[in-house]
């Protein structure tokens, strides 16, 4: 990708970002409420999305890999984002230098 | 006015602490998977939303189609249309900028401390809301070309484990949505269909594909109890 593919890819990146967080008031504040099966299906999609790019590390991923994000979701059930993350982390890089 | 500037301004200061480790990461991984220091601090600057600028910079590593790219951050960000849509209505004293602005910063912190505060009878009022905002925008940015710049120093991401905090840092994300109706479900669907096509379409499809599985589930499932799959519009 040219140098200058990449700027426009930001930029258009950044109008779709940009539409869904100013259209999203301009759309559904025509409707009198959203349809539930339209509301579930919008609910669902940070986790459908998200989890698509953690999964296949499941399938190409070593044990380090795999015991780093293990440690990543059983932290999360307990804390926050950061503490879990972190956790994630440094089991992985203590895994990757002794075993 | 002043007491509303101090008050965002102090609410501003834990989501800088705890975002800034990954505005740092965004910009040395940016580097790491081919941009150039202004790019990582344009994007920054411009798209604003951390996980999805993650999504982007690990498609700009491999040989994805451009509109693929945009289209992905495009997804991940879908969420804001829900946000816009519940918070928009108290945007009703701004004019068309302050309101473009006010849109413009509103990251999912933005989004749930304006409803905790309208929850607690505070007006939203736009001093509030940008001395929140602004500097929690501002720090991403000036984040992004720190790590940017130290980032390309760092000559080998694997002995760091940079190469697969992103994982990790999705499936904190994907973590966080679990009180959500059917999180687990759509969760395990999502999940099987993106190791599905990884295996049989490849990559990036695996993304579409597998967030599609989740989201049909959620859509043709039973549904719960008016309310509960339209909480963020209440």
């Amino acid at each position: 990708m040219s140098e200058q593919t990449a700027t426009l890819v930001i930029l258009g990146a950044a109008l779709a970002t940009f539409a869904t967080r100013f259209g999203g008031h301009v759309v559904l504040s025509q409707f009198r409420r959203i349809h539930p099966r339209v509301g579930a299906a919008l609910n669902a999609v940070p986790a459908a999305v998200l989890i698509t790019l953690v999964a296949p590390s499941l399938l190409t991923g070593g044990t380090a890999e795999i015991a780093a994000l293990a440690a990543a979701a059983v932290v999360s059930l307990r804390a926050g984002l950061m503490p879990a993350f972190l956790a994630g982390t440094a089991v992985l890089l203590v895994m990757r230098i002794f075993v | 006015m002043k007491t509303d500037i101090l008050a965002g301004m102090r609410q501003s200061l834990s989501v800088i602490v705890s975002a800034a480790p990954f505005g740092l990461l965004f910009g040395a991984l940016a580097v790491d998977n081919g941009m150039t220091v202004w790019q990582a601090v344009l994007m920054s600057a411009t798209v604003y939303a951390g996980a999805s600028q993650m999504v982007g910079i690990e498609l700009f590593g491999q040989n994805v189609a451009p509109w693929l790219i945009v289209f992905s951050i495009f997804a991940v960000n879908f969420r804001h249309v829900l946000y816009s849509a519940s918070i928009g209505r108290r945007f009703g004293g701004y004019n068309l900028w302050q309101k473009a602005l006010a849109f413009f910063l509103l990251i999912d912190p933005q989004f749930a401390e304006s409803e905790r505060r309208i929850e607690q009878g505070k007006p939203l009022t736009l001093a509030w809301y940008l001395a929140f905002g602004l500097p929690i925008y501002v720090v991403w940015i000036a984040e992004a070309w720190l790590g940017a710049t130290f980032g390309k120093m760092i000559s080998n991401p694997q002995a760091l484990g940079l190469d697969f905090l992103l994982p990790i840092y999705f499936l904190g994300l994907v973590m966080g949505f679990r009180k959500r109706t059917l999180w687990l479900p759509v969760v395990l669907a999502s999940g099987a269909a993106s190791m599905l096509a990884w295996k049989l379409v490849g990559s990036p499809w695996h993304v579409s594909l597998g967030a599609l599985a989740g989201i049909a589930l959620a859509a043709a499932a039973p549904l719960p109890k008016p309310a509960t799959g339209t909480e963020a519009m209440k």
